[in-house]
C-alpha cells in the first residue's frame, strides 16, 4: 500500500539553506520532513574549508542575528578565525573562520537530529504535488506534497527546494566527465521535469573547486604563515567570546608564477569550459585559475592560500587554484608553485554543473510567484556560497511559516540588512552567473555593519519566534547600554588643564583650547575610547561589544548621519507600493521594453521595479504619475462618498 | 489616461509671419479638425486620413466660408507630441487668419488650451521626461529672450551633457575604489587618495561655476528687482515714468507727493526690471506717509539692485545719512539727477560723503557706481545698461552663451553635490580609510542625477504636478 505522510513543510536538500530552512520550520513549531540523497552530507561543504570572509562574514551574523544556526555551529568547529580588513573602516571589517569540515557537518547533523518537530529523511524527492484552486478569475497552483523515488507521499502545506549543485548534476575534470553531485554524491534526477510541468523554468550554472593535496607533500617553509587573531571573536551573538578562545592552525600563502600560467595557457584547449564543453555560466568573481590567467594576462602571479580542511584529515585546500583542467595538467600546474612542488594531490579539481532557476520566478519571501506554498533558497536560485544559502534557507523558511500561519511575511530591504541586498539583487536583477555577496553589493554598508548585525535585526528575528525571550533581553540591555554611554561621554567634559594637555601631547594629539566633552576627543583620529581611560575616572565597566558600538557611532557620526539620509531618499520610493492589481497594458507611455520587464517582474514596489534592468529613471516617472493619477482618484472617489 | 477633453491653441508665435500653426489635442481632435478642414473638392476626409500625411485643402466657416489655404496633417495617437490624437493646420501665418481658425476649432468642440498645457499632455503621457517638462515650463514662463535662449539650451541638453559627463567621472572613480575592496589582490589602492583628491578638487571648481552662474540666471529669468530710494522731491518719480514711458507717478515738486509705492516692470536691453518708486524716505509726522517710509526700507532690503537718487542742486542732508543705512552692503547705483536748478554738489563730494558713513559696508569689493541723469533726456539709459551688466554678469552677458543655470532645483542639486565632494575631500584630508570615501561620492552621484533626470526624484513628480495645476 502506498505510504502517505501528513506534515506542514517539506524541506528538499540538506545542505547549509535546507538546514536552515528545516530548523526555522521546525524551531517555529511546524511538524518538518528534511529529504537529502544522502544523511552522510548534511551541511556538508564541498568547496573552501571556511565560514564568512568579505561580506559572507555580515551574512552569518545577519543569519545568527535573526536565529538562525550557522553561527553557532561554525563557533563550535572553527580551528582558525581571522576579522579581515582591520586596517580599513568598520564597515567592511569581516569575519572568516576555517572550519572542520567533518566535525561543522556531524555537529549540524545532530542539531538536526535532536530538534523537536524535525524529521531527517534520505530520499530522492521526484515529483512535486500540487492543484489548482480557483482565485476570482484566474487559477491559482498550490502545493499539496511531494512523492519520492519510492513513491511514498508526503502531503504538506510548503515545499522549501533546497537542491543546490545536484539538480542533473555533471562534474568535469578535463575529459572526464562524472553525472554525480559533489564529491561523488548521487545527484538528483528527477526533479527537473516534475518543476518544468510546474511551469517552472530552468537553467544551467557551474562552478568549480581545486585539488585537495596531501599535507606531507607540502614544503610549508617556501610559504608565508597566516596564523589566526590572537583575539578570536565568535560569530554568534549568543556565543560568549571567552569560551571559544583556543588553539588555532595556520593557513599559508603562496603565490602563482609564469611558469604556471604558461602550462595554462598551453592547455587552454583542454579545459571543458573554453572547449565548450561546460554549457553553465561560472561566477566571474570567484574565478578558476584558467579564467584569471586569460582575465589578469597582465599579472605575473597570482595568490594561492594552503588552508587545511580539518584537525583529523591531512587533506589540504588549494584557495585560489579551482579548474577544470584534465588531471595531468593540473599536477603539472600545482607543481610549479613554490612549496608544492613535490605535492599530490588526495582530490582533483573539478567543475560541476547544474540546473538552476531564474530567481525573477520569486518574491523577496522567496516564494514561487506561480506556485503558491512553493518556496526556494540557495544556489537552486543561482546564487553561490554557502553563507548565501543559508541566508535564502533561513528567509524561505520563516515566510512559509508565516504564510502558514497567516503572519506577515518577513522581507528585509537593502538599507537593513546584506540578507535583503542578496535577496534584492536575486529577485530583481537579471543575473547571468551564480550571484556571490560582495561589499560593493550594498550601497549603505556603513550603516550595515558586522558589528551591529544584532542591533538591527534581532527584533525581527525575536518577532518571528526564533530569538528567545533571554537572548531578545540581552539586545535590550545591550542597546540601553550603548545609548547611555554615548550620553555620558557627550555630557562628560575634561578642563584644559595641565595634566590633560600633557596626557594629550604624549598621545600626539593637540592641545585643548576650551573644555572638551570626551565624545569630542573620541572623533580624534588618533585617540579611543580606550586611549581616553585615564581621563575618565567614572567610567564603568562594559563588554568590548558594547565598547566597539560605542567608538563606531561616535567616530563616524557624520557619515552615519549622512548615509542614514541617503537611506530616507531610498525608502521613498520603497514604499511606494504597487497594488498586485496594477495592468501595465494600461499605462500606454511605458515602454515596450519596461512593460515587458514589469510584467515579467511583478516588482512589489517602485523601489524594487527602478531596479529592474531595462526600466529607466524615465519609466518610473511614468509609473510615479500614473500611481499618483490613480490615487488622486480614488481620494476623489471617497470625498464624493464620504 | 487619454479621456481627457479635447484642446486647441495657437502653436505658433502670436506675430505675422510666413506660417501659423493651429494645433488640436484630444478624443475629439480629428473629429473637431475634419469640420473645419476640407480638401480643394470640398470633401472632409480627416476621419479617414493616414496618420503623419500632409493634405491639402481649405479651412472653412460653417462649411462655407473659405477662411484660408491650408495643410492639415492628422497625427494618431500615441504617435504625436501630447501622446493623444492630434491635428495641425498650416495656415497663412496673419494672427487674424490664426485666430479666426482657432476660433473655429473652439465652437467645434475644442476647448481653448492653457498654457504648457500641450506639454502637460505630454509629460502625462510620458512623451517627454521630467526635466524636458521642467526646461519646457521655464519656456513658457520666461520673460525674455535671453532667459528664453537658456531654457532652450537646457532643453537641448547642454546642462544634461555636462552634468552628465560629471557624474561618469564619479561613478568610475567609485567602481575603481569598490572593485579595489572586492578584490584587493589585484586592483591596489596606493597613491589613490591623492589622484582622487586632485580629481574631486576639479569637480568642485566647475560645480562652484555653475552654482556661481544660478545667480545671474536668476535673476535674467525672474528680472532684477530694483528699488529707487531717495529724499523727497529729488525727482524720483520723474525717472521712474522716464523708465516705464508713462507717466504713473503723480509728479509735483511738493515733497511726499509718492505716498505708496509704485510698481513697474521694465524692460531695458536683455533685462527685465522690476523696479520699485518708494516714497522720499525722511521722518515724517504723516502716518500715511510714515507706513510708505517704512515699506520703502522692507523693499530696499529684499532689492536685487538699489538706485539712488540724488538731487545736485541740493546739498546732502541728515536725510540723506538716513538713506545710507538703507543701502549700506547693497548693490548700488547712484543716480546724479540733473535738475533746472544750478549743481551744487559734485559727484567727488558725493562719493566722499557715502564712504564716509558708511566705510567698509559696501557690497564685497564692489565699487560705487556714478551716473549723470536728467528726467529730460533718455541718453543715459544706455550707459546704465552697459552699468547693470557689469555689475550683474562681469559685463560678459550676451557675448557669453556659458551654460547658465536658471532653475532654482537645478541649483540645489549643485549645492548639495558641492557639499558632498567637500565632504570626499576632508576625508581624504584626515586620512579615513577610503571605502568612506565612496559615502559622499554616491550622494554627489544622485544629487547630480536628480537634476537631469537619470536618477527618480519623486519629489519632482510631485512639484511637476503642482505647476501644472494638477490639483483636484
Amino acid at each position: 500500500m502506498e505510504i502517505r505522510e501528513k506534515v506542514d513543510v517539506c524541506v528538499v536538500g540538506a545542505g547549509h539553506a535546507g538546514c536552515e530552512a528545516a530548523l526555522a520550520c521546525a524551531r517555529l513549531g511546524l511538524e518538518t520532513v528534511i529529504f537529502t540523497v544522502s544523511l552522510d552530507s548534511v551541511a556538508m561543504m564541498p568547496c573552501n574549508p571556511n565560514i564568512g570572509g568579505t561580506s559572507k562574514g555580515h551574512l552569518v551574523r545577519e543569519l545568527d542575528a535573526l536565529g538562525g544556526e550557522m553561527g553557532k555551529n561554525i563557533d563550535k568547529t572553527f580551528i582558525q578565525s581571522k576579522m579581515l580588513n582591520r586596517s580599513k573602516g568598520p564597515a567592511v571589517h569581516s569575519l572568516r573562520a576555517q572550519a572542520d569540515k567533518a566535525e561543522y557537518s556531524r555537529s549540524m547533523r545532530m542539531v538536526l537530529e535532536n530538534q523537536d518537530h524535525l524529521t531527517l529523511k534520505q530520499a530522492e524527492v521526484c515529483d512535486l504535488l500540487w492543484k489548482e484552486e480557483k482565485k476570482g478569475s484566474c487559477f491559482e497552483k498550490k502545493i499539496t506534497g511531494v512523492k519520492i523515488f519510492t513513491g511514498a507521499v508526503y502531503e504538506c502545506q510548503a515545499v522549501i527546494l533546497c537542491t543546490g549543485t545536484y539538480l542533473r548534476a555533471r562534474c568535469l575534470c578535463g575529459e572526464s566527465i562524472n553525472h554525480t553531485g559533489p564529491g561523488g554524491l548521487q545527484s538528483a534526477t528527477y526533479l527537473t521535469d516534475s518543476l518544468n510541468r510546474l511551469g517552472v523554468e530552468l537553467r544551467r550554472f557551474k562552478t568549480g573547486t581545486p585539488a585537495r593535496l596531501d599535507k606531507r607533500s607540502i614544503d610549508f617553509t617556501k610559504m608565508e604563515e597566516q596564523p589566526g587573531d590572537e583575539r578570536i571573536v565568535p560569530f554568534s551573538f549568543s556565543t560568549d567570546p571567552d569560551s571559544v578562545q583556543k588553539e588555532q592552525v595556520s593557513c599559508w600563502l603562496t603565490y602563482t608564477n609564469e611558469k604556471t600560467h604558461e602550462i595554462i595557457r598551453e592547455n587552454l584547449d583542454r579545459s571543458p569550459l573554453y572547449a565548450g564543453i561546460i554549457e553553465g555560466t561560472g561566477p566571474r568573481y570567484c574565478p578558476s585559475i584558467e579564467d584569471k590567467v586569460v582575465k589578469f594576462a597582465e599579472k605575473e602571479r597570482h595568490q594561492v592560500f594552503i588552508e587545511p580542511e580539518g584537525n583529523f584529515t591531512n587533506e589540504m585546500y588549494v584557495g585560489g587554484m579551482s579548474s577544470s583542467l584534465p588531471e595531468d595538467v593540473q599536477l603539472a600546474m600545482y607543481r610549479t608553485v613554490p612549496g608544492l612542488e613535490k605535492c599530490k594531490i588526495v582530490r582533483n579539481a573539478y567543475a560541476i554543473e547544474y540546473d538552476c532557476i531564474n530567481a525573477r520566478e520569486l518574491y523577496p519571501t522567496l516564494e514561487f510567484k506561480k506556485v503558491k506554498g512553493l518556496y526556494s533558497g540557495g544556489q537552486f536560485n543561482g546564487s553561490s556560497g554557502y553563507e548565501e544559502a543559508a541566508c535564502q534557507g533561513l528567509i524561505a523558511g520563516i515566510n512559509a511559516a508565516m504564510s502558514i500561519f497567516g503572519r506577515e511575511p518577513l522581507i528585509l530591504d537593502r538599507s537593513e540588512s546584506y540578507i535583503g541586498v542578496l535577496i534584492d539583487d536575486l529577485v530583481t536583477k537579471d543575473n547571468r552567473e551564480p550571484y556571490r555577496m560582495m561589499t560593493s553589493r550594498a550601497e549603505y554598508r556603513l550603516l550595515l555593519r558586522q558589528d551591529n548585525a544584532d542591533l538591527r535585526l534581532r527584533e525581527k528575528g525575536y518577532q518571528a519566534g526564533l530569538i528567545s525571550e533571554e537572548e531578545y533581553r540581552a539586545l535590550l540591555e545591550k542597546k540601553k547600554k550603548i545609548e547611555e554611554e554615548i550620553l555620558r561621554l557627550k555630557n562628560t567634559f575634561v578642563g584644559a588643564g595641565k595634566e590633560v594637555q600633557e596626557f594629550l601631547a604624549s598621545r600626539g594629539s593637540s592641545s585643548l583650547k576650551t573644555a572638551a566633552s570626551l565624545s569630542e576627543l573620541i572623533c580624534r583620529p588618533e585617540l579611543s575610547y580606550d586611549i581616553l581611560a585615564p581621563l575618565d575616572p567614572d567610567r564603568l565597566p562594559l563588554s568590548e561589544a558594547v565598547i566597539e558600538q560605542v567608538e563606531i557611532e561616535i567616530k563616524y557620526e557624520g557619515y552615519i548621519l549622512r548615509q542614514k539620509r541617503q537611506v530616507e531618499q531610498y525608502k521613498k520610493l520603497e514604499k511606494k507600493i504597487i497594488p498586485t492589481s496594477i495592468d501595465y497594458d494600461e499605462i500606454p507611455s511605458l515602454r515596450i521594453e519596461a512593460r515587458q520587464k514589469l510584467k515579467l517582474f511583478r516588482p512589489i514596489s517602485v523601489g524594487q521595479a527602478s531596479r529592474i534592468s531595462g526600466v529607466s529613471p524615465a519609466d518610473i516617472s511614468v509609473l510615479l504619475v500614473y500611481l499618483e493619477k490613480c490615487e488622486k482618484k480614488s481620494e476623489k472617489k471617497k470625498e464624493n462618498y464620504g | 489616461m487619454g479621456k481627457e477633453d479635447t484642446i486647441a491653441a495657437i502653436a505658433t508665435g502670436m506675430t505675422d509671419s510666413g506660417i501659423g500653426i493651429i494645433r488640436i489635442s484630444g478624443e475629439r481632435a480629428i473629429e473637431v479638425g475634419d469640420t473645419l478642414f476640407c480638401t480643394s473638392l470640398g470633401k472632409h476626409i480627416l476621419k479617414k486620413a493616414e496618420s503623419h500625411k500632409m493634405y491639402y485643402g481649405y479651412a472653412v466657416k460653417d462649411n462655407s466660408e473659405v477662411m484660408d489655404e491650408v495643410m492639415a496633417v492628422v497625427m494618431r495617437a500615441p504617435r504625436s507630441f501630447t501622446g493623444e490624437d492630434t491635428v495641425e493646420i498650416q495656415c497663412h501665418g496673419g494672427v487674424f487668419v490664426m485666430q479666426k481658425i482657432l476660433s473655429e476649432a473652439l465652437s467645434a468642440g475644442a476647448r481653448l488650451a492653457q498654457p504648457g498645457e500641450f506639454t502637460k499632455r505630454a509629460f502625462l503621457n510620458g512623451k517627454i521626461d521630467l526635466t524636458r517638462a521642467e526646461a519646457v515650463m521655464d519656456v513658457i514662463q520666461s520673460q525674455n529672450d535671453l532667459s528664453l535662449s537658456i531654457s532652450a539650451d537646457q532643453l537641448k541638453g547642454n546642462l544634461y551633457h555636462k552634468i552628465r559627463h560629471m557624474r561618469n567621472d564619479i561613478i568610475s572613480e567609485t567602481a575603481f575604489i569598490e572593485s579595489a575592496l572586492d578584490d584587493p589582490e589585484h586592483i591596489s589602492l596606493e597613491g589613490y587618495p591623492e589622484k582622487l583628491k586632485k580629481k574631486v578638487m576639479e569637480l568642485i571648481d566647475e560645480i562652484s561655476r555653475l552654482i556661481f552662474t544660478a545667480d545671474n540666471g536668476k535673476l535674467i529669468k525672474e528680472g532684477i528687482h530694483t528699488v529707487i530710494v531717495g529724499k523727497p522731491n529729488v525727482g524720483k518719480s520723474s525717472l521712474m515714468n522716464l523708465l516705464v514711458g508713462e507717466e504713473r507717478a503723480i509728479v509735483t515738486n511738493i515733497a511726499g507727493t509718492t505716498r505708496d509705492i509704485l510698481q513697474e516692470t521694465v524692460r531695458l536691453g536683455n533685462f527685465n526690471f522690476h523696479i520699485t518708486d518708494t516714497a522720499g524716505i525722511h521722518e515724517t509726522d504723516d502716518r500715511v506717509e510714515q507706513i510708505g517710509v517704512e515699506r520703502a526700507k522692507e523693499y530696499a532690503k529684499k532689492a536685487d539692485l538699489i538706485l539712488y537718487i540724488v538731487d545736485v542742486s541740493l546739498p546732502l542732508d541728515e536725510r540723506d545719512r538716513e538713506i545710507l543705512k538703507v543701502i549700506k552692503n547693497r548693490k548700488v547705483i547712484v543716480l546724479l539727477n540733473k535738475s533746472d536748478l544750478k549743481a551744487v554738489l559734485t559727484e567727488g563730494e558725493v562719493k566722499k560723503f557715502i564712504l564716509e558713513n558708511i566705510k567698509g559696508q559696501l557690497p564685497s569689493d564692489e565699487k560705487l557706481y556714478f551716473i549723470n541723469t536728467s528726467s529730460k533726456s533718455r541718453d543715459w539709459l544706455t550707459s546704465f545698461e552697459n552699468m547693470v551688466k557689469e555689475m550683474f554678469f562681469q559685463g560678459e552677458i550676451k557675448m557669453n552663451r556659458e551654460l547658465m543655470i536658471t532653475n532654482l532645483r537645478h541649483k540645489e542639486g549643485l549645492q548639495e553635490a558641492l557639499q558632498s565632494l567637500e565632504y570626499v575631500k576632508k576625508s581624504i584630508e584626515s586620512k579615513m580609510p577610503e571605502d568612506f570615501y565612496s559615502i559622499d561620492l554616491m550622494s554627489a552621484y544622485s544629487s547630480l542625477g536628480r537634476i537631469i533626470g537619470e536618477e527618480v526624484d519623486d519629489d519632482l513628480v510631485e512639484e511637476i504636478f503642482s505647476r501644472f495645476c494638477m490639483g483636484k
